[in-house]
């Protein structure tokens, strides 16, 4: 598993590549709160064309992210999920604090 | 229940036996020609069941989770067992949000998303202490392979 990231007009993309779940989430959230930690941004994209694999764990490990950059006032968009991914997002109401986007 | 195959499977309570209990499962299901929907439902299910035994049936220690996967022609039948702590109240355990651990950023979902995936879902006090799951997913009958047999 990896964790990518990269800024483009002050919005900082996040991509994780690999399967999240109980075995992958600390390393995953460690990562993840680096990148928001160390970087400047409006706004933060999560790319999850990458990501195979997830579960419910993996939703902790969104909203946990997601209360990390509201810290710093910027809001908190998913884009790409596989549709087994989108289900679970969707059941999870996770789309109600971070919108899709194309 | 009368099974065409069965298999068990026996393992320590470590999540990096997590992506293994999943992946043998679904491999195990292949054969049932499932669609990849419902070999990943099937998949999700065996983690969050799997998570629930290294998480919260042995928070303190390792300990063994059973996995049994019964086959009929066109349903799986699963049961993920532990001899762990065990849950006082199996109905609040399935509610949607509801978890024991709220400061590891534990979504409290797991239930939520085997009953969603699954067709039916049983939380169960297991006899020696600690929980079974048993839970059944019906696999629709694969019409593209039974068009090509038919025309055989």
């Amino acid at each position: 598993m990896q964790v990518n990231s990269k800024v483009i007009n002050q919005t900082l993309y996040l991509s994780i590549l690999g399967e999240l779940d109980e075995h992958s989430a600390q390393y995953i959230r460690g990562e993840l709160d680096q990148k928001l930690l160390n970087n400047f941004y409006r706004q933060v994209v999560l790319d999850l064309s990458g990501l195979k694999f997830m579960d419910s764990t993996g939703i902790g490990v969104l909203i946990g992210r997601y209360k990390k950059a509201r810290e710093k006032n910027a809001p908190m968009f998913i884009s790409n999920p596989t549709s087994h991914i989108d289900k679970i997002l969707k059941m999870t109401a996770v789309y109600d604090i971070m919108p899709k986007i194309n | 229940m009368k099974f065409l195959n069965q298999m068990t499977l026996k393992f320590d309570s470590l999540s990096v036996n997590e992506a293994f209990a999943r992946s043998a499962v679904s491999a195990f299901c292949v054969q049932l020609n499932p669609t990849l929907d419902e070999i990943t439902d099937i998949k999700t299910a065996i983690s969050e069941a799997v998570t629930n035994c290294v998480v919260h049936a042995y928070p303190n220690e390792v300990g063994t989770v059973e996995i049994f996967v019964g086959l009929t022609k066109d349903c799986v039948f699963v049961s993920v067992k532990d001899n762990g702590v065990g849950i006082v109240d199996l109905n609040q355990a399935r509610e949607p949000f509801f978890t024991t651990k709220p400061d590891e950023e534990r979504a409290g979902m797991g239930f939520t998303v085997m009953e969603s995936f699954m067709d039916s879902v049983e939380l169960l006090h297991n006899k020696n202490g600690g929980v079974e799951v048993k839970m059944t997913k019906k696999i629709k009958e694969n019409k593209l392979m039974a068009k090509k047999e038919q025309n055989v």
